[in-house]
């Protein structure tokens, strides 16, 4: 019966699928934990800087920098992280749906990551340009990234410029966020941010108090100082968000190869219940030729 | 009298332990920090930080970032530290020739010029720290 062969194959192909999403399964669980092992140790680094930067902002006067500001409204440039390969489920849809909604009609963009760049170039946004982060993200992957947001915010060609990502909230659920980055507003500087997720718990918030009381000389002076830091303060913003997306990014993976693989070992059983039928058939049916002869020739 | 020392990047803390003394390139020029400085916060160029530690003198290659004294604790926050061993000389020389190039070229705008600049001076500051072992 070609029924039986056509089911065998069937098997056989659905069997393999469930191997490749399992193994893709695995990596990305790999992938995840390295990606929210590199937030964690960027922890030390950011608790430093916040303590820095807040005790920097009581020493100096806050708006004169220009790097710092309240903009509301004008030109907006948008950076989207989105990422490299497909299969990871309903990510890039989600955060393509909350770029739609949260970025103004005239916005221009600049993106990470293949999926988005497509999606956004197809529905007619401008494209500045294209990044290419690797895996696991290098410290100096974000630097670039950061100086030319900052040199396209201070020639003043934008006014405001603002980053969408895949929050990392555990490895069920990752939500699509979007936060301004550049003017820097004096009044959130160093406070805790509301996306950091990875590794979320594991410090205490900067304790404001404390640091403020810190009596820091400032070499050569704390507008010096903080000129040199804010920099650094946007190229460690970029890398945590650009962290967080990669751990969003495989979570979400390990997820959606992991149902997958369920899907695809269920059907693995049906259709070995199936086959086992019409096997069962084929002989059934033979046995009643055989008998159907043998009665026929009495 | 010995006080913690902390060297951290983004990426992860590359050294903490108590050591005697601590020199860093400083952005305005090297300086040394002893046990009990006064509690202070500087940026940092790229260069050498030299640390002493139960009278061995180690040394890394660092890169841009800060240091910020408080309460006998000193913490270098960098973007690169790099010890002797774990420098790749042909890789560094490689780098530094194509900033060089890079720079020498034209259409090299401010901007570009003081990152190539950076990188040049980072790639040095490993360069020396290799060269001074052999």
């Amino acid at each position: 019966m070609a029924n039986l062969r056509d089911i065998r194959r069937r098997i056989k192909s659905v069997k393999s699928t469930s191997q490749i999403t399992k193994a893709m399964e695995l990596v990305a669980a790999a992938k995840m934990k390295k990606a929210q092992d590199q937030a964690l140790a960027g922890r030390d680094y950011a608790d430093k800087l916040n303590k820095v930067l807040v005790n920097l902002k009581g020493n100096t006067d806050d708006e004169s920098h220009p790097l710092l500001g309240q903009s509301e409204g004008g030109k907006e440039l948008m950076l989207v992280i989105s990422t490299q390969r497909g299969l990871c489920g309903g990510l890039n849809t989600n955060l393509l749906k909350k770029v739609r909604k949260e970025a103004s009609p005239e916005a221009e963009y600049v993106t990470v990551g293949k999926k988005l760049r497509q999606s956004i170039a197809k529905s007619g946004g401008n494209i500045v340009t294209d990044w290419e982060v690797a895996d696991p993200v290098p410290f100096n992957d974000a630097k670039p990234i950061a100086k030319f947001l900052t040199d396209k915010f201070l020639s003043g060609e934008y006014d405001k410029i603002t980053v969408a990502f895949n929050n990392f909230v555990s490895t069920l659920t990752q939500t699509p966020h979007v936060s301004q980055l550049l003017p820097i507003r004096a009044d959130e500087l160093a406070e805790k941010q509301d996306y950091e997720g990875v590794g979320k718990g594991e410090i205490g918030e900067t304790d404001d108090a404390a640091a403020l009381n810190m009596d820091y000389e400032f070499e050569p002076s704390a507008e010096g100082v903080l000129d040199k830091l804010l920099p650094l303060y946007i190229n460690f913003q970029i890398y945590q968000m650009l962290v967080e997306a990669r751990a969003s990014e495989h979570s979400a993976r390990m997820v959606a190869m992991k149902a997958a693989t369920d899907n695809a070992n269920k059907m693995v059983k049906e259709l070995t219940l199936e086959y086992n039928k019409a096997r069962q058939a084929a002989i059934t049916a033979e046995l009643l030729e055989i008998t159907t002869a043998m009665k026929a020739m009495e | 009298m010995s006080f913690q020392l902390d060297i951290v990047t983004p990426e992860k803390t590359i050294f903490s332990d108590t050591v005697d003394d601590v020199y860093l390139p400083g952005s305005e020029g090297e300086m040394g920090i002893l046990s009990m400085h006064a509690a202070l916060v500087a940026p940092l160029k790229p260069g050498e930080l030299r640390y002493l530690k139960d009278g061995k003198i180690e040394e890394l290659a660092v890169g841009e970032g800060f240091v910020e004294v408080a309460d006998n604790k000193v913490s270098v926050l960098i973007d690169l530290a790099i010890g002797e061993d774990a420098i790749d000389e042909a890789k560094v020389e490689e780098a530094m020739k194509r900033a060089q190039e890079a720079l020498a070229g034209e259409n090299v705008d401010h901007d570009e010029m003081a990152a190539l600049q950076v990188v040049i001076a980072k790639s040095e500051a490993m360069l020396r720290l290799k060269r001074k072992r052999m």
